[in-house]
């Protein structure tokens, strides 16, 4: 039979209110992973800027304890891809990508990250670095404000909090724990674009319905 | 126009249209060092080089001939004649004088576009050393006695130069939830029940 190791909600805020604290070790292991993230200290364009405005004092990044912009993907567990990613550039987001320790997270902040923005029809623009990694949380924005990083931040939080890190191998949800981590496709430059132009692994655009 | 660098080199023309001296690619280098070291110029500086792509056009002109029909009245017949216009590359140089606070002065070295090579002015004003090259990295243009004459934008590995007007972009519009305009078009290719 399988132990249940979550606690009844219900019960839970019974036993607050008569004094008593409850909670699991994964809940205080989340707790501490959201309340720590260390993100990686680089910036590809004018997001860089609302990136750097939201880490400084009149917004605070502090207060979601992801002040610590660390230099080193080695050392970081963040990825804030802030700007337009060329496809010159590209190679070497992912290579910093994959160089990062898991359990990591990506979040896509601005149009140009998301889909290539006011860019998107010049020959020299990825047209989104979904193409190549797995991205956790989109900010749409030209530059998105201060204000919608934090939101995102927060939004990345609630998805550490809901993670497994223990359970059956296929409720595990922290890739540090469940042997899915990878290396990710470093794209080759090609002669007319880059080769492959995206990750069929990680890239896959829901099927729109068209309407003629 | 009668101007000091007209008068000097009579094989420069200067066009009225842009405004600008379009010199012969043979004497180039000589009229730059001109320009540059001569005391009615003394253009030390080259702030803007510019590459410019123009496709071979037909110009259709409408015009008026005086034909005399055959009861002996002449007429005013319109008719329509069309003019080749040959395909050009083209480079366009912008200088100024630091010294006499004067400019720009625009020149500019045609070539062809199925072929082309224009000398380098970059041993004139080191300035332009970045500015050929993305001309040449842009457009293909070859610059006879650059230094350094590479790619500076794109990699090494990319063959197109795609500033020229019949470039042709990779295909990678397989995803566009909110397609519109030049969009819309390209993401038509991609829809499943297209033929």
């Amino acid at each position: 039979m399988e132990i249940n190791m979550a606690v009844d909600e219900a019960l839970k805020s019974e036993l607050s209110k008569a004094g008593i604290f409850t909670t699991t070790i994964e809940d205080i292991y989340n707790w501490g992973r959201k309340s720590s993230i260390w993100p990686l200290q680089f910036g590809l364009a004018c997001c860089a800027i609302e990136m750097i405005a939201t880490a400084a004092s009149r917004f605070d990044l502090a207060r979601f304890g992801a002040e610590v912009f660390r230099p080193s993907p080695r050392q970081a567990d963040l990825m804030i891809v802030a700007g337009t990613v060329t496809k010159k550039m590209t190679p070497q987001v992912v290579r910093l990508y994959n160089q990062m320790p898991e359990p990591k997270y990506v979040i896509a902040m601005g149009a140009c990250a998301i889909s290539g923005g006011p860019f998107k029809q010049g020959y020299n623009v990825l047209k989104g670095i979904d193409r190549f990694i797995p991205v956790d949380v989109h900010i749409p924005g030209c530059p998105p404000r201060p204000e919608a990083l934090l939101h995102a931040l927060m939004t990345l939080q609630r998805k550490i909090d809901s993670q497994r890190s223990i359970g059956k191998p296929e409720a595990v949800t922290n890739r540090a724990y469940n042997d899915r981590s990878e290396e990710y496709l470093i794209p080759r430059f090609g002669e007319h674009d880059l080769v492959p132009t995206h990750n069929p692994l990680v890239f896959h655009p829901t099927a729109i319905k068209r309407t003629e | 126009m009668t101007d000091p660098l007209t008068i000097r080199f009579p094989s420069v023309t200067f066009d009225t249209a842009t405004g600008s001296y379009v010199l012969p690619l043979s004497i180039a280098l000589e009229v730059a060092n001109y320009l540059r070291d001569d005391a009615a110029y003394r253009l030390d500086m080259a702030t803007n080089v510019a590459g410019v792509d123009w496709l071979p056009q037909v110009i259709k002109k409408k015009v008026k001939t005086s034909v005399t029909n055959a009861e002996g009245v002449v007429e005013q017949v319109e008719s329509e004649v069309s003019e080749n216009k040959p395909g050009l590359m083209e480079v366009v140089y912008h200088l100024i004088s630091v010294e006499k606070r004067k400019g720009p002065l625009v020149i500019r070295l045609q070539t062809t576009r199925e072929n082309p090579v224009v000398p380098s002015l970059t041993p004139v004003w080191r300035g332009c050393e970045f500015q050929e090259r993305e001309a040449f990295d842009l457009y293909g243009i070859v610059f006879e006695g650059h230094p350094d004459l590479r790619r500076i934008f794109m990699w090494d590995e990319f063959k197109d130069f795609p500033m020229r007007k019949d470039y042709v972009e990779s295909d990678d519009y397989e995803y566009e939830p909110t397609p519109h305009d030049a969009v819309l078009e390209k993401a038509q290719k991609h829809y499943p029940n297209q033929t």
